[in-house]
């Protein structure tokens, strides 16, 4: 995989994102590369879910600008915006499944939407996907009510894996699974970043997701990325969250 | 990335093979171009085959799925294949695909149409008995935890009875004042048209006099709140129990019936009969404001006209419905609330079959009160 990491799939310039009065992102720089997962961690209310939210287009920045695979997201017209969403997919926290659809109906949604497939050919890409992530075929015709949370994860991962993106954003995976199902969900994760060549974009608070699959990390705080390396810069750094977050007792549990 | 966007299949053939090689972008937004090319060449397929991947400059999930079928296929049917001038990556990813594979799950099965129909026919009988026993079942749960209210006033939850009368009554206000006097004004304009052809027009104050104060008023009224507060109840109640707020109250002791059900419950049942009162004045003012314009009848004539004609019985026919109708439709509210599960389609669901069912019990009661009291005689 070493060898996209000499490309930028997210660029983000002089961030400012504010909401009324309140700051929360200024002056924000960040690069992601090719290829590499990427954790983001911070406090609460430091805006991770936020600068997701804005790098995807759901939010506008205040000033700055994002550039996405070599594509402007910030002032990106209709037309642009949608060529670009189909090279990315999201999964939110708590999968963002279509209620009223199927969990089959819900990964077919942009095949339907976005390619020209016949119905059959539809079915068998909707099924691989759900087998990828390591979903029964008879979860195929459930509702998303019927399924419990780690599965509605998975399958929120299998409607965002739909397209095949280039890049996988993803906000707090693990949470709220217990401890064996976000491995398995790490593990996932890594095991489709490597074999489909995936650049990974996570908000996360789960230390064992970060030390297990992220090559780099990136904190936020003071209204910016303050730290960003992988796992042993982050040891080392004396900036005072980043040594209570990395040095903290759960923190030794987590990272041995 | 200077790679083709193109997707197309070269086919040609030396030394009795056929050699099949996939050029351009084999990704899920153009592989329909050649899903059915190359179903077409597998199925006709008797000789070996090379399928020669070295001209692919993209290959997704979906080629691999796709080069992968084939080439299963034609094995399956006795038809050796050789896949040649493949990437590293792109071995690995038909690897993936191999691995993900399934049998796909075959759709539910359709069978005879007219059995389909007897079944749907049958459920639905069956899901309406017991939806009703439940609804009875609810009306009983209703009473019990009133009657327990009533013997310690103390747990009615005042602040909330009061919140929900300024909703479900004081908001309510403009909308059935404006539907009334409009009605009102309907009923004489039509009327007097009617009337004026026997030279009867001061009998449009006895018609829309008796029509307003014993039905319109109270049934409009009824109606709009069904659709406005009905409605309203379903969907608080059950977003709170998607949000799994109706657990979490049982769990701290509170009774959702006390804290959900009787403050909406008791207050719809004290301002529907408010509001039907004001329905009735609005009703009256816009018949007579139309009797003035159009049939020359002053007001002073009009008020003299409608105490000859009606009686305080035709005020108190009207006003006694309302409470009825209230509890009606309060009961229907949160019912269907606490039958919502799981998810947003269902809250939704759930509050349209309130306002259906509201406004149908609400003309139902309203007929068998029309029957009563013309046996009783008033």
């Amino acid at each position: 995989m070493s060898a996209h990491h000499d490309t930028t799939a997210i660029r983000i310039r002089g961030l400012r994102t504010q909401f009324g009065p309140q700051i929360i992102h200024d002056a924000l720089d960040l690069d992601v590369r090719r290829g590499e997962v990427i954790g983001v961690v911070g406090g609460s209310g430091t805006g991770k879910s936020v600068l997701l939210r804005t790098i995807i287009g759901l939010n506008s920045p205040t000033a700055g600008s994002i550039e996405v695979l070599d594509r402007p997201v910030t002032g990106a017209t209709r037309a642009q915006m949608l060529q670009l969403e189909q090279r990315w997919g999201v999964l939110f926290q708590d999968g963002a499944l279509f209620s009223s659809l199927t969990v089959e109906e819900n990964i077919e949604v942009p095949l339907k939407e976005h390619t020209a497939m016949s119905h059959a050919f539809r079915k068998e890409v909707a099924a691989l996907k759900l087998r990828m992530v390591g979903l029964p075929m008879n979860a195929c015709h459930k509702y998303p009510s019927q399924l419990s949370g780690g599965m509605r994860k998975r399958a929120g991962l299998a409607r965002a894996l739909a397209l095949d993106p280039d890049i996988l954003f993803l906000d707090e995976p693990t949470a709220g699974l217990d401890p064996i199902g976000a491995a398995a969900f790490d593990q996932l994760i890594k095991r489709l970043q490597q074999s489909l060549g995936l650049t990974v974009f996570m908000v996360t608070h789960d230390l064992d997701s970060l030390n297990a699959i992220c090559d780099r990390i990136a904190v936020l705080a003071d209204h910016r990325v303050s730290v960003i390396g992988p796992m042993d810069v982050m040891l080392a750094s004396d900036h005072p969250w980043v040594r209570e977050y990395f040095h903290g007792p759960r923190a030794r549990a987590a990272l041995g | 990335m200077a790679a083709s966007e193109e997707t197309w299949l070269e086919t040609s053939s030396s030394d009795g093979r056929q050699i099949l090689t996939p050029v351009g972008r084999w990704a899920v937004g153009g592989l329909f171009a050649v899903e059915k090319e190359i179903r077409a060449i597998a199925e006709a397929a008797t000789g070996p085959i090379e399928i020669d991947l070295s001209q692919l400059d993209v290959l997704d999930t979906a080629g691999a799925w796709t080069i992968y079928r084939t080439a299963r296929n034609l094995e399956a049917s006795g038809v050796s294949v050789e896949l040649t001038g493949a990437s590293e990556d792109q071995i690995a990813l038909i690897e993936v695909v191999r691995a993900a594979e399934a049998e796909l799950e075959p759709d539910e099965p359709t069978g005879n149409s007219f059995v389909n129909m007897v079944e749907h026919v049958g459920k639905s009988a069956v899901e309406i008995a017991r939806e009703t026993a439940d609804l009875l079942g609810f009306f009983g749960l209703i009473l019990v935890t009133a009657a327990g209210v009533l013997v310690r006033p103390r747990k009615l939850r005042l602040t909330s009875l009061f919140h929900h009368m300024e909703e479900v009554g004081l908001n309510a206000i403009p909308i059935v004042g404006l539907m009334s006097f409009l009605i009102g004004i309907v009923l004489a304009f039509q009327g007097a048209s009617q009337l004026q052809r026997f030279g009867a027009e001061v009998f449009v104050v006895n018609l829309v006099a008796i029509s307003v104060l014993r039905e319109i008023g109270v049934l409009m009224t009824a109606i709009i709140v069904a659709g406005r507060s009905g409605s309203a109840f379903t969907a608080q109640i059950g977003s709170m129990k998607v949000n799994e707020e109706v657990d979490a109250m049982q769990t701290l002791g509170l009774n959702p019936m006390e804290v959900l059900v009787l403050p909406r419950l008791f207050a719809l049942i004290i301002t529907l009969p408010l509001l039907a009162f004001f329905a009735d004045i609005m009703g009256l003012l816009g018949g007579g404001l139309m009797a003035w314009i159009a049939l020359d009848i002053s007001p002073a004539t009009f008020i003299e006209r409608l105490r000859d004609a009606i009686g305080l019985w035709s005020f108190w026919v009207g006003i006694l419905k309302a409470p009825f109708f209230a509890f009606m439709i309060a009961m229907i509210g949160c019912y269907e609330g606490f039958q919502v599960t799981g998810s947003a389609t269902s809250v939704g669901q759930r509050t349209t079959r309130a306002v259906v069912e509201a406004i149908f019990l609400v003309i139902v009661v309203d007929a068998a009160f029309s029957i009563f009291f013309q046996v009783i005689g008033i």
